[in-house]
């Protein structure tokens, strides 16, 4: 499997903020790699510079195995890209949009192609109509069909579901599976949101503060062998030191509650080895390693902590 | 390039904006022309009160289709930097303010390339403005005002001076004049495509176009020795006038005008000369400045 995205030692300095620091990773042919991290973790900045939007302050980006400062056009020629809000021309229809995007791109166009491509996306019967008539959902559509009608081998979506109801963010995830396994296309997507990644990308990187915290298969990532579980014992301190005496102290985490990081198949084992040292155990729950991980993350940062009840 | 030009032009005529400034220049000659076809008569005397009976000149014949153009060029040419700017200044701030630029970045075109079409762009939006302004103000004026020798007033220093210009030996000093406008606006488009490089809305790059004209007019016309001779000359809104120079003919020894000459060929071709300099500095520092340019909009 080949890399059609390969990133190296990628750094961006806005004065006196580093937006990211360090970067590498790779995208393979095929792959809907999902691109996550909170707000301000450098994602749309790590994108705007596979664009060329914005100028890497260091590092290198490899695509299509060229590179991308000394064969930009050439590159951009196979790439689609939604960045963020899909913002058209609002004075033009649909149709007109998409012609306009569309012979930029250095390909034939014909009436036939743009009308196929606003079907694709279901915005035939709207051919006509003016963007700034449009809701959200339709122009983020449309976005997309910008995006892909000149056939990218790699297309590269921002946040592509930010403002969507549910049924516009279900069609979206349709499409985006669609253009993978029907087309073979591979996609860069970033969200702030796991549980839009988990559902689309089959490998995915979590960003933090401009830097790379974790990177891997999704498979991997959210295999059941990472369950984060958390126990409620009648006396936690000395539960806890019974626990970093026995097997499971290798999966004892720091800190409290009293937290396991380990397969959940092997649950009922550790709760008959907490009855065998004697430990009244009142709860148990699981969550995902990642999750947890991904929400801490978030906590840090001085966003609002999750209600626990 | 081609391709790329075919858009932008398809564009901009799609925006109703563009069309304020065809709307308004046929407003103002409108209202010029009737109010000349009304009472220009008046206004005829009062500007050959001062010569009384000793030009000889049918002043009935001199409101005409050639003379009212110079009038309403003369007014007019003073204004239309503003309507220049509305187009101009949009070009690379007015993508931006509806997130497009990022979009036309993302595909494969240079920025070098797509400054250069914007200001073609812009540059052909003020050739048709001039375009229409010679229709409405020549052709219209010389079908309501009819043809014959053409009046000048000029201020030379203290004196005022009264030109006469036979009727067919003024068509070309037109045409030139309009070449001549056309290059001095391009200036004001350059200047409003390099300030909309900086900015992500086009209220704020029109509004500092108009202040810069504005100032740079104001200082070129302080007639004080040491800004005539260090700023003045360096002012590009110095030579936006110049197209008068087309109008101002030689005259003979005994004060008979040359037919075909302009008085000072050198001032023109050197005033011409520092607004295309102007044009490629600001078009170069519009290259230069929008290649580093990182796109945060």
């Amino acid at each position: 499997m080949s890399a059609i995205i390969r990133v190296s030692h990628l750094s961006k300095q806005f004065k006196d903020t580093k937006a990211v620091d360090d970067l590498s990773f790779t995208v393979n042919e095929g792959d809907v790699y999902g691109f996550l991290g909170q707000n301000g973790a450098g994602k749309s900045t790590t994108i705007r510079m596979l664009l060329s939007l914005i100028a890497p302050s260091g590092g290198d980006i490899v695509i299509f195995e060229k590179k991308l400062h000394t064969h930009r056009s050439e590159i951009l020629r196979q790439v689609g890209a939604v960045i963020e809000k899909p913002d058209l021309y609002k004075y033009l229809s649909a149709y007109d949009n998409l012609s306009i995007f569309a012979k930029m791109s250095d390909i034939k166009v014909t009436r036939e192609l743009l009308m196929r491509q606003l079907e694709m996306v279901g915005l035939a019967d709207r051919a006509k109509g003016k963007v700034e008539t449009f809701s959200q959902g339709m122009k983020q559509r449309l976005g997309i069909a910008v995006a892909l009608v000149h056939n990218p081998a790699l297309i590269i979506l921002d946040e592509p579901t930010n403002g969507l109801d549910p049924q516009g963010i279900a069609d979206i995830r349709n499409l985006i599976l669609r253009l993978s396994r029907e087309m073979g296309k591979t996609v860069l997507i970033s969200s702030h949101l796991l549980s839009e990644i988990e559902l689309i990308a089959n490998r995915m990187i979590i960003l933090h503060k401009g830097k790379k915290m974790v990177e891997g298969t999704v498979a991997e990532l959210l295999d059941p062998a990472h369950s984060l579980i958390q126990l409620e014992t009648t006396n936690d301190a000395a539960a806890k030191e019974k626990l970093s005496h026995s097997n499971w102290a290798d999966a004892l985490q720091q800190g409290n509650p009293i937290r396991l990081l380990m397969n959940k198949q092997a649950v009922p084992q550790l709760i008959s080895d907490l009855v065998g040292l004697e430990v009244s155990v009142l709860s148990v729950n699981s969550s995902h390693s990642l999750e947890n991980y991904f929400l801490s993350l978030t906590t840090q940062s001085g966003h609002v902590e999750p209600f626990a009840n | 390039m081609w391709n790329l030009l075919q858009i932008e032009l398809f564009k901009i005529s799609k925006r109703p904006r563009t069309y304020i400034a065809f709307a308004a220049i046929a407003a103002i000659v409108f209202i010029f022309q009737f109010a000349f076809k009304a009472d220009g008569q008046s206004y005829m005397n009062l500007m050959l009160q001062s010569v009384k009976d000793s030009f000889e000149f049918e002043r009935t014949k001199a409101i005409n289709g050639y003379f009212m153009c110079y009038i309403i060029l003369n007014t007019l040419l003073v204004q239309l930097p503003i309507l220049v700017a509305l187009i101009a200044a949009d070009s690379i701030s007015g993508e931006a303010n509806m997130g497009t630029l990022r979009l036309l970045i993302t595909k494969p075109i240079s920025r070098t390339q797509l400054i250069l079409v914007k200001f073609a762009a812009a540059t052909i939006f003020t050739i048709l403005l001039l375009l229409w302004m010679a229709i409405t103000s020549l052709f219209f004026s010389l079908l309501i005002f009819g043809a014959d020798d053409m009046l000048i007033f000029r201020s030379k220093g203290e004196e005022s001076q009264i030109l006469l210009i036979s009727q067919d030996d003024v068509m070309w000093r037109y045409l030139a004049a309009f070449a001549y406008a056309t290059v001095a606006l391009t200036v004001i488009a350059a200047l409003s495509l390099f300030l909309s490089i900086f900015a992500d809305n086009s209220i704020g790059p029109i509004i500092a176009t108009v202040c810069i004209v504005l100032v740079c007019t104001i200082i070129s016309n302080i007639n004080v020795p040491i800004i005539d001779k260090n700023v003045r000359p360096f002012l590009f809104t110095s030579y936006l006038v110049g197209w008068k120079g087309f109008f101002y003919i030689a005259t003979t020894d005994e004060g008979v005008p040359i037919k075909g000459s302009v008085e000072n060929w050198p001032a023109i071709r050197n005033s011409l000369s520092i607004l295309l300099l102007h044009i490629g500095v600001l078009l170069g520092a519009s290259v230069f400045i929008f290649r580093k340019k990182d796109i945060l909009s």
